[in-house]
């Protein structure tokens, strides 16, 4: 009776082929599940297609835009490979990000009217230490109690928005705001450069990149890297070989919370330019599809940072031009995360069919 | 302090603290079957915005609640599917389930932002709620299924040897989670503020998930906890009425500093921690051949 319905096998080793083609296979299927609901929303599939993923990058402008929108991505996910390589599962990027955006945000309204060519290295660097202290809380509570950092992290993430949320509503408030929820703004050398004129791609870009070269060299030349892959899938074996899972947790942590923290202070002292209550759309959690969608990998992350930063512009677009609302970008990231996940099956096992 | 400003502050707290105990209790009874499912925001917002949307059509109470619980087992069936079938992450497919339950209620609800509606009562449902967690709390301590089902969250391998679908009972499971959670959605956009905005369900999902981690997985202090949670956020609300300096944000960030102290505590010690969280939660069960 249930010979029609395929039964799932173990693979003894996990597929390397599969492993190119899930991403492939989720956002082929993604598409055609956005053409169903653009279709029964009463849109030309073809057209809606095109309106959110082709008209957006069309221009430079929506070319610089998407590497605007990509930046973050891209550098938060690579951070989150760290942990997500070693079976670490920091969800609080959102909340490293933000601290970030404190930390490095604050030397800026600090040196408010200072203009030196150190402002803007130093706000990075307060930036970074910004988020890995934040993302160290989690990994010093799991080393010392044992604590669950998924929930840790997570809960994080709303204590560092309410911190955020304090500040500018209080101490940090612009004094002529006119009593808006921001604070003063950066001086124009706490501002990261912009690459072209009149395009807001910016700086950080550079540093991402170069973040994601060291990240690649890392993971792939170094021993450190090795032991986060070995840690990753085979604790046994790690504890085995004498690897301290301890510092890794430790490294792993601050790695990705100085990531998440660098990207949010580039996203303030960035297109931003100062602090106010929603600097992030949610960079921190979608970065972790970014992450998976990549799968781990410095090249694939660029590519997912790319391919959700689009889901972004899209929404904007088909908010504009199809009267869709933005949050349609929500389902498109949600959906292509199910196929992902769905799809990752095909890694590690294979599917046979009974015979009779 | 008048006894009507005293009685009236109760019940703004009894109305405010329902949803977090639906929410509550469902997420405890799907991380008791051995799966934490991340997904409860979005699944209250889609619960909230497919009630409000068939009380608009319909006018009727009766199918708008139960269209919104239909609503929240098809998306945890979805969560199901992926987890117990695909053997998915977890954590991810739960982000997943949230971030596309953002995406979908603010589509679905786009015509009817600002629409009126005539709220219904709440009572009913403040009440209900104190039952559930009792009906909870009499299954799993009570009864043959509830010792079941907590053996499948401690042990799969066991219960699966002796003979229990593991597959089956954390399905149902999962679903019970998603109908309460979209339960209380629904009785955020009917009852507590009968209207529909984008994100309305504002962060209390991700309350309901530290609630069950607070309540070190018991049913009756997922209530306790709710009315803690509940009650200081409304008492902050009176006391920045009435002019008090404190900070806000500060009261607000008490649950989430809350849960990590509790979590630190009850994990600090092995024991402990063997008895208040399920052993299996999160690992996949693989059957094998």
């Amino acid at each position: 009776m249930n010979n029609f319905l395929p039964i799932i096998i173990s693979r003894s080793q996990s597929s390397n082929l599969m492993n190119f083609f899930v991403p492939i296979i989720a956002i082929v299927l993604t598409l055609i599940t956005g053409s169903i609901i653009f279709l029964l929303l009463g849109f030309d599939p073809i057209y809606a297609l095109y309106t959110f993923f082709i008209s957006p990058i069309s221009s430079s402008y929506g070319l610089s835009e998407l590497l605007v929108k990509a930046t973050p991505l891209a550098l938060i996910a690579i951070g989150l490979a760290f942990c997500f390589k070693n079976n670490i599962y920091n969800i609080g990027a959102e909340g490293q990000l933000t601290m970030g955006a404190i930390f490095g945000g604050g030397i800026g309204i600090l040196f408010h009217d200072t203009n030196a060519f150190w402002l803007l290295p130093l706000m990075i660097f307060a930036g970074a230490i910004g988020g890995a202290l934040w993302g160290l809380i989690p990994a010093l509570l799991k080393n010392k109690f044992n604590t669950n950092e998924i929930l840790t992290s997570l809960m994080l993430v709303y204590i560092a928005l309410f911190i955020l949320d304090y500040l500018v509503v209080g101490p940090w408030k612009d004094p002529n705001g006119f009593s808006f929820p921001k604070s003063r703004a950066f001086s124009e050398s706490g501002r990261m450069p912009l690459l072209f004129d009149g395009l807001r791609v910016h700086f950080g870009l550079i540093i991402t990149l170069f973040l994601i070269f060291v990240s690649w060299f890392v993971f792939s030349k170094t021993m450190f890297g090795f032991q986060l892959k070995v840690s990753g899938f085979s604790p046994k074996a790690a504890r085995y070989a004498g690897f301290n899972q301890t510092t890794l947790i430790f490294l792993a942590f601050g790695i990705c919370g100085a990531f998440a923290g660098i990207a949010g202070l580039s996203e303030v002292s960035g297109p931003i330019g100062l602090l106010y209550r929603d600097i992030s759309p949610n960079y921190g959690f979608t970065a972790i599809i970014v992450a998976f969608l990549g799968r781990l990998h410095p090249v694939g992350i660029i590519f997912a940072s790319l391919i959700i930063a689009l889901t972004y512009l899209g929404a904007e677009d088909a908010q504009l031009f199809l009267q869709i609302p933005s949050a349609v970008g929500f389902i498109f990231q949600g959906l292509v995360l199910f196929y992902l996940l769905g799809a990752e099956l095909l890694i590690n096992y294979k599917l046979a069919f009974k015979k009779t | 302090m008048s006894i009507e400003l005293i009685v009236g502050i109760l019940e703004i707290i009894l109305i405010a603290t329902t949803p977090l105990v639906f929410a509550g209790i469902g997420e405890l009874v799907t991380e008791k079957s051995g799966v934490l499912n991340l997904g409860v925001e979005g699944m209250m917002l889609v619960g909230a915005v497919t009630a409000f949307v068939t009380l608009v059509i319909t006018g009727s109470y009766f199918l708008a609640f139960l269209i919104s619980v239909l609503s929240g087992v098809v998306m945890s069936g979805l969560f199901a599917i992926l987890v117990l079938f695909l053997m998915s992450n977890q954590i991810a497919t739960g982000l997943a389930l949230t971030i596309f339950g953002i995406g979908l209620s603010s589509m679905l609800g786009k015509e009817y932002i600002g629409t009126p509606i005539d709220g219904l009562s709440p009572w009913f449902f403040v009440i209900f709620s104190f039952v559930i967690v009792f009906l909870i709390s009499y299954f799993f301590y009570k009864t043959k299924m509830g010792l079941i089902l907590r053996a499948v969250g401690e042990s799969h391998n066991s219960a699966h040897a002796l003979g229990y679908s593991v597959i089956k009972i954390r399905f149902l499971s999962i679903l019970f989670g998603g109908s309460m959670c979209a339960l209380a959605g629904s009785y955020i956009s009917i009852c507590y503020a009968p209207m529909w905005q984008e994100g309305m369900t504002a962060g209390r999902g991700w309350i309901a998930l530290a609630l069950v981690v607070f309540a070190t997985w018991k049913p009756e202090r997922v209530l306790i906890g709710a009315y803690i949670f509940g009650g200081v956020t409304i008492l902050q609300m009176n006391l920045q009425a009435l002019g008090l300096r404190f900070p806000g944000q500060f009261f607000s960030m008490a649950p989430y500093i809350a849960t990590i102290v509790v979590l630190v505590f009850i994990s600090s010690n092995r024991l402990r921690i063997k008895l208040s969280a399920p052993a299996s939660l999160t690992i996949p069960f693989y059957k094998g051949r």
